[in-house]
């Protein structure tokens, strides 16, 4: 069986287990305690937010532990609307965004809130000028992806952050494709908040961050215990954040070698489909390195993604599909309206161990069952 | 050819699981005897409530759930647009031509036994299975389906339309058992369905108000409702909602016997009823059918005895059956029958064979047709 859905998620390294394994087995103590045990917990803590600060050019005071991407989102998006709600009720979005930020978006309609979304051209990258033509006076947040997680292009978050901050609005990035996988400094990119995930760098399931720059104040959305800063109520995953740090130090140190491996894997891919006589195009700009999202013209996607789990070759269509509803990708409509590659494309995501062995069977894969539709 | 020869382990079969208790004991069983078994829910219907909550999503967590248990493989694929199309769409028509449909019947013949075979074959499976009460086997050269053993959820009724090369890449493997024994395998095997209540009624109507599902799709029309003699009984609420032979739902009280539908005039919307259950009008000698299918082929002026049911849960009549030049058939009854309804099926048997069935188009006694479709 072979993965490419590691933008799905990521089997964890074994480092990171053997970094884990000491905090649930011996050093399980609670990190708000008043003994040895707590205090050895709260110390792996402290470090691991360390590592992450440094990571994004930010203080470790700056950081918030969630139990993941979703969480973290959330917390950004409603707890900075509700909290600076009174310079304005305007905030911004785009429409290509994962469901965590569209329906928190959706969840501010419902409390008051107008909610301008970008659209975005077939390219998959919104444009910085968009932005600008969006902006109103009483505009108080904007969120746009760092890296989209279905066809992986790159929006200009530099570029957006700067330009935002000379207008004094909040700007959030939901970061959980891109984080380690590509160098971040919030300082520089003019970045106020900034969600990330474990998991998809190869960490354990369960843990993510929120990024809030020093001076913000985001309400509430959890009640409970003075963790965090009072930020992020609720017992730490002591283990789970020491796995993410060192998932978060490993996929860093190797980012240049990885990337190189994944354009390489990429390229080969795309040359073995040309040289076949299938017809298929790529959705969106080359982005991710990670990450390829590959329409076939008049492929019913259902059994051409059973086919390929039954060879064993796991990837994914856009959307997840729930009790067999087949949902056009948002993002995909996004980038190119009504269009039958909503419904005919596949994600090809790669990742930790993939190599081109691998992607010399998932072409042929491809290759053969994208035949047996298009040939009919 | 006999397909059924191949060794278990060398053999695919895609299940149709529909998170019931049937067809997840007919994916263990498989499972069980060796076969390459793989799960797959169809999605037919959409019915998400204001609430969010859609039957399609708590079945297949069911599937999701059995399938799990037993080791194989699950998928969810949508027939929605093809269910629409073919069963849903026929569903309508029959009602606005006053018939009673069988959408079950249908369903088999264009959804289970087609959209969803014909996906089956294209993963490569080898057969089909499904947790249908009947028998499928290869005897004398042909494929042939058999009654189910327990008489009582005999479903070859709802399967009559299939033919030869469907049966041929059809499984049933609790056709041979009693539905208590499908129940004790799932339970002895602790299956997540093993003590869920068997569906009732059309799939896409399930539980809900008959009549109030139908006024959504097709506008109601009340008239008149008289007895053959033109005398006025009242008012009905629209001649779909009301089937041959039915009593209940006519609003009409006084003395005497129970009222009952004895026919509907169409052009003139006026439903037609008289007294007693046994009613001499509600009784043929005889009907005439169409959209035939039969299992083995059967050629115009083909004339022969068997015996047949006309509703689900009926025991069988002799009759005589004479495939007509036009393409229909002459079903004489040995003994006459009460009740026969349009739009329902005529299912034809020699002992357990099922030999195939056609629509009913209208019953006639002493040589004339009857009032029910006038």
């Amino acid at each position: 069986m072979i993965y490419f859905d590691h933008a799905a998620t990521t089997p964890m390294r074994p480092e990171v287990l053997e970094k884990m394994t000491p905090y649930m087995l011996e050093q399980f103590g609670n990190p708000s305690s008043v003994h040895a045990f707590g205090r050895s917990g709260r110390a792996a803590i402290d470090a691991a937010r360390r590592t992450i600060a440094t990571e994004l050019n930010a203080n470790p005071t700056e950081v918030i532990f969630t139990s993941g991407g979703t969480e973290a989102d959330n917390y950004a998006i409603i707890g900075s609307a509700m909290q600076y709600q009174v310079k304005g009720r305007h905030v911004i979005t785009t429409r290509f965004e994962h469901h965590a930020v569209l329906h928190a978006f959706e969840e501010l309609e419902k409390r008051g809130f107008e909610v301008t979304y970008l659209d975005v051209p077939a390219s998959g990258v919104v444009s910085e000028s968009a932005l600008r033509a969006a902006v109103r006076t009483d505009t108080i947040l904007v969120s746009i992806m760092f890296g989209n997680n279905e066809v992986g292009t790159i929006q200009p978050i530099a570029a957006c952050g700067r330009f935002l901050q000379e207008q004094q609005i909040l700007f959030h990035t939901d970061a959980v494709q891109v984080f380690a996988k590509r160098e971040i400094d919030v300082e520089t990119m003019g970045i106020d908040l900034l969600s990330a995930s474990s998991h998809k760098i190869n960490g354990p399931k369960g843990v993510g961050l929120l990024y809030v720059r020093s001076g913000l104040k985001l309400e509430a959305q959890s009640f409970g215990g003075e963790q965090e800063r009072k930020r992020r109520a609720g017992t730490e995953n002591v283990a789970g954040i020491v796995g993410f740090a060192e998932a978060v130090r490993l996929t860093a140190e190797e980012r240049e070698q990885q990337t190189n491996h994944y354009r390489q894997l990429r390229t080969m891919l795309l040359a073995r489909l040309e040289a076949s006589t299938i017809d298929f195009e790529i959705n969106g700009a080359e982005g991710l390195a990670q990450v390829i999202n590959l329409y076939f013209p008049h492929v019913e996607i259902e059994p051409f993604l059973i086919m390929l789990d039954m060879r064993g070759i796991a990837v994914s269509s856009g959307s997840a599909c729930t009790a067999g509803s087949i949902e056009p990708s948002h993002v995909l409509s996004a980038m190119y309206g009504e269009n039958p590659r909503t419904k005919q494309s596949v994600r090809i995501s790669f990742g930790l161990g993939n190599d081109l062995a691998q992607v010399e069977l998932l072409a042929q894969g491809l290759i053969d069952i994208v035949k047996s539709f298009q040939n009919n | 050819m006999n397909t059924r020869a191949k060794a278990p382990s060398e053999t695919t079969v895609v299940v149709g699981m529909s998170g019931g208790v049937d067809s997840s004991v007919t994916a263990y069983l498989l499972k069980q005897q060796g076969y390459n078994v793989i799960g797959i829910f169809m999605k037919n219907w959409d019915d998400t409530d204001e609430n969010g909550f859609c039957t399609a999503t708590e079945d297949y967590e069911d599937v999701i759930a059995v399938a799990n248990q037993i080791g194989i493989p699950y998928y969810a694929v949508n027939f929605e647009k093809e269910y629409w199309d073919k069963v849903f769409t026929y569903f309508l028509d029959e009602y606005k031509l006053g018939r009673t449909p069988n959408p079950d019947v249908m369903c088999n013949k264009e959804i289970k036994f087609k959209a969803f075979l014909d996906h089956a074959m294209r993963l490569g499976a080898d057969f089909v299975a499904t947790g249908h009460y009947a028998r499928a086997v290869y005897e004398d050269g042909e494929h042939k389906m058999l009654r189910g053993v327990d008489t009582n959820k005999d479903q070859t009724y709802f399967l009559n339309q299939l033919s030869q090369d469907q049966i041929a890449k059809a499984m049933f493997p609790i056709g041979h058992m009693e539905k208590s024994e499908v129940r004790k395998i799932a339970e002895e095997a602790n299956l997540a369905t093993a003590k869920k209540k068997d569906s009732t009624g059309i799939c896409f109507i399930g539980e809900r108000n008959f009549k109030q599902f139908l006024s959504q799709y097709l506008p109601a029309q009340p008239g008149e409702m008289r007895t053959l003699d033109g005398k006025s009984m009242g008012r009905h609420d629209g001649l779909m909602y009301y089937t041959m032979g039915q009593r209940h739902g006519l609003g009409i009280g006084g003395d005497g016997e129970p009222w009952f539908v004895v026919g509907k005039n169409l052009a003139d919307n006026i439903l037609f009823v008289e007294q007693g259950f046994h009613n001499e009008l509600l009784y043929s000698e005889g009907l005439y059918a169409s959209d035939i299918s039969w299992t083995a082929s059967m050629p115009a002026g083909t004339e022969f005895r068997c015996t047949a049911k006309f509703r689900y849960r009926q025991t069988d009549t002799a009759v005589t059956v004479r495939v007509l030049e036009n393409g229909r058939l002459d079903v004489a009854f040995d003994e006459r029958q009460r009740a026969i309804t349009p739009g329902q099926a005529v299912v034809f048997y020699d002992g357990d064979i099922c030999l195939g069935g056609a629509t009913i188009d209208e019953a006639y006694k002493a040589g004339e047709r009857l009032a029910y479709l006038a």
